[in-house]
């Protein structure tokens, strides 16, 4: 089957980086789909997969009509490569412990709320609804993994450590959500999408209350990781699209 | 791994406004705050609620089952105290 390219405009390019970033996070939380912890944790982990798939299912839809060459939401699901794909690095990071996972899915959360809340008065109608409904979700997955942060964090000496290098190692994919480039400031201008400017103040106040709860210390604003949002990928991409991808690619007529 | 099993929390949850909350099962939590996300998370998955109580399953008291000829026999020769000597007109519902 053949690989698609999308013709990425400003807008077409923003709406594939929140898709893609939304799907391949889901993507990652639900492979813990029959192996969290415990069973209401598998349902949750679960349930935050399911809220970023129809996230990502409604932003492929718009950036497939956007673009208007016909295709639809599993094309540009299933049928770009890594380097096609436009979303932060920090969400393509291995599944890791359960500590890794919690803070991953904190940090995107603390962005991803006030980031929709910001898109909620988007100029495209379309991505309004769409964040005003992400929204919500967005709010309980700040409290849900929040409230795991602060018991890992602040929990045993075991759930400690884990907590501290799931930080130490995620926080350098952290400035990704914070860049801008020239297709970025041609949606910010247009009104379509928030400056992140907008997004810092209150992503600073939530990982600020969540840490000071949870005993962690904010690691100093160092170098970054960057590049996803341009298709430069970890080697991990890869292979999670080979899992993801592997059955429509291999019986594109296939249906339920 | 030596795992300590989380306390049992049982779930209430409300339908609508206007019902009582009901026993819809159990979780486990380490707390009452996370008892709640669990709640929800397990219990309200197709819309069920509007609201949840959780209540630790070591503050419920239950009677006994060996009580019952003691505590729920006496009650089956008493069939006047349901109402059904009474013709409920249709229009009144549920009453």
């Amino acid at each position: 089957m053949t690989t698609i390219a999308v013709a990425e405009t400003p807008l077409t390019l923003g709406l594939l980086r929140l898709a893609d970033t939304a799907l391949v996070h889901s993507h990652r939380l639900s492979e813990w789909c029959g192996h969290a912890p415990m069973l209401e944790e598998d349902l949750a982990l679960a349930n935050i997969a399911l809220d970023l798939l129809g996230q990502a299912r409604a932003l492929y839809t718009h950036a497939a009509a956007v673009e208007g060459a016909g295709r639809t939401e599993d094309d540009l699901a299933y049928r770009r490569d890594a380097p096609q794909f436009r979303n932060v690095l920090m969400a393509e990071l291995p599944r890791g412990d359960f500590a890794f996972t919690i803070l991953r899915g904190f940090l995107l959360a603390a962005h991803a709320l006030p980031f929709w809340q910001a898109t909620a008065g988007s100029r495209d109608a379309t991505l309004a609804a769409i964040a005003a409904k992400a929204e919500k979700e967005a709010a309980y997955h700040v409290r849900h993994c929040g409230e795991w942060v602060i018991r890992l964090g602040d929990g045993t000496g075991e759930s400690r450590r884990r907590m501290l290098e799931a930080l130490d190692t995620l926080w350098p994919f952290t400035g990704e959500l914070f860049e801008v480039d020239d297709a970025d400031r041609a949606v910010i201008a247009d009104g379509i999408l928030p400056d992140p400017a907008v997004v810092r103040a209150p992503w600073d106040a939530t990982i600020d209350r969540v840490f000071a709860e949870a005993g962690l210390d904010r690691p100093a604003e160092g170098w970054m990781q960057s590049g996803g949002r341009w298709g430069r990928h970890t080697e991990h991409l890869g292979h999670l699209l080979a899992v993801m991808q592997h059955l429509p690619r291999a019986y594109p007529d296939a249906t339920w | 791994m030596s795992e300590t099993p989380m306390p049992l929390w049982e779930v209430f949850i409300r339908a609508r406004t206007g019902l009582a909350h009901r026993h819809v099962g159990s979780v486990h939590a380490a707390d009452a705050e996370m008892a709640l996300q669990a709640a929800r998370d397990t219990y309200t998955r197709r819309g069920e609620g509007l609201s949840i109580w959780v209540v630790p399953a070591a503050a419920i008291t239950a009677s006994d089952p060996a009580d019952k000829d003691m505590l729920f026999e006496p009650t089956a020769s008493k069939p006047y105290r349901h109402p059904t000597f009474y013709t409920v007109p249709e229009e009144v519902g549920h009453m």
